[in-house]
């Protein structure tokens, strides 16, 4: 599917407050990397329900942004809501209720897929650990696998594992980087359909995408990000 | 029920840590066995008199409890940059401070662990006979451990995302272990070769104070180190 014409940013100033239901309201967010700016003056607002793609050039500044909305950058200016909650403030109630799939998995090779999702289940305090674990697993399709260690799995397979982790809780914002990266056409409909439950729960979605074809959602708006600017 | 949620956090960071140690056997093996060469190879530095060796046993043996724990400290840190879980690690609920709490057990049971194997090892190479105080011995290789893990866990965060990490955590580390080694090897040094005038007492309570000023300060100021 093609993915709609990018549409600018609403803006407006920098004082305003976030948006009432807005699951994400950036306002002037910039971040600088020693001398290079990732991000500049970055204005965004991302309702509940939303699926916002974003999609631009390798360098652009595209995961910079996914990992300031989680709260695993702090921006260098600007101010930055997540339902609410400032970025900078609040970044540990942030964590609570949102979920990032970086462009790593995130994975540690010595464990076992199950352990993986266990410490992730203690870390997230998942109250029926167990049941949530198998039901992951059943669903990724690495039952049969769970207790070889990592470093033994294919990309693909870390790739639907860190999935897995993903489907432990129900994040109100779901943050992916690239979320078909290494997987199959059974892998791929995973991803579509994380991003249809967590919308159907009344959630939000950001994408960041380099080729749209295996989304299988019409976004509700997409833009390009050009040298850390949102267009 | 969030002290309850926190302790389980850490629980899980130091456990998982552990496992990973257990996993990769070679390391665990290697560390102690870096430990235990150490000690032989500053032995021949010394020299053969039996003396002599007595006299430097105790600050010989926390050199090479040091010089394992470098390694120990590294791997800890390593383990989060492979395939980038240090991002993921730093996006689950809860508070910095519990990362750093895991990572301090998880090395305090690993640094534990080589020690039980040099410390033996020392009171033979050296030829230093059980002291009667072996209490309170004990009591000053505790609460040494605890001051150098804390200070080793805390500056290999700091170094863990520079690429020169190799060379920057000895460089920051052993000139803030400075109390600590003194502390902990004149007290062993002190129970070891006889302790007349008492010193042990006075170099274990520092050791005390070091470690709660080491501790606190870690757990504090470890949420800017772990974000820079």
């Amino acid at each position: 599917m093609s993915v709609p014409t990018a549409t600018s940013a609403p803006v407006r100033p920098a004082t305003s407050p976030p948006a009432s239901g807005a699951a994400v309201s950036l306002r002037g967010i910039t971040r600088r990397f020693g001398h290079k700016w990732a991000l500049r003056g970055i204005e965004l607002d991302v309702a509940l329900g939303d699926l916002v793609v974003i999609q631009g050039h390798n360098g652009g500044g595209k995961s910079t942004l996914l990992r300031v909305i989680a709260t695993a950058v702090h921006p260098t200016a600007g101010t930055g809501h997540v339902f609410g909650l400032d970025l900078r403030r609040d970044a540990a109630a942030i964590r609570e209720s949102a979920a990032l799939l970086g462009s790593n998995n995130g994975l540690y090779e010595d464990l076992s897929a199950r352990e993986n999702l266990q410490f992730a289940a203690r870390m997230l305090g998942v109250a029926d650990a167990r049941t949530a674990i198998a039901a992951a697993l059943e669903h990724v399709g690495l039952t049969s696998e769970s207790d070889e260690r990592v470093r033994f799995y294919s990309s693909g397979m870390q790739r639907r594992l860190a999935l897995a982790r993903l489907m432990l809780r129900e994040p109100r914002l779901l943050l992916l980087d690239e979320p078909f990266n290494a997987l199959d056409a059974d892998g791929a409909e995973l991803v579509n359909a994380l991003i249809a439950s967590t919308r159907g729960r009344g959630g939000a979605v950001l994408i960041v995408l380099h080729d749209d074809a295996r989304l299988t959602q019409r976004p509700t708006a997409s833009y390009t990000m050009t040298q850390g600017r949102l267009t | 029920m969030s002290a309850m949620a926190a302790w389980s956090r850490v629980r899980a960071i130091a456990a998982k840590d552990l496992v990973a140690e257990r996993r990769a056997k070679a390391n665990v093996v290697a560390v102690t066995a870096f430990g235990a060469l150490t000690l032989l190879v500053f032995g021949f530095a010394v020299g053969p008199d039996t003396a002599t060796l007595r006299a430097t046993a105790a600050g010989i043996l926390w050199l090479a409890v040091l010089f394992s724990g470098v390694l120990v400290f590294h791997r800890s840190y390593q383990l989060e940059l492979e395939g980038g879980a240090l991002e993921t690690l730093l996006l689950y609920p809860g508070e910095r401070w519990e990362i750093f709490a895991g990572k301090l057990l998880a090395n305090l049971c690993v640094i534990l662990l080589v020690e039980v194997v040099v410390i033996p090892l020392s009171l033979v190479l050296y030829s230093v006979a059980v002291p009667d105080t072996w209490p309170a011995l004990l009591s000053v290789v505790l609460f040494g451990t605890i001051g150098f893990v804390t200070l080793g866990t805390f500056y290999a965060a700091m170094a863990s995302r520079s690429r020169s990490r190799d060379v920057l955590l000895p460089l920051l580390l052993f000139p803030m272990l400075v109390p600590v080694l003194l502390a902990a090897s004149e007290g062993s040094a002190a129970l070891l070769v006889g302790d007349p005038m008492g010193d042990a007492g006075t170099w274990l309570r520092l050791l005390v104070v070091f470690d709660v000023i080491f501790v606190l300060a870690s757990l504090f100021v470890f949420e800017h180190i772990i974000e820079a």
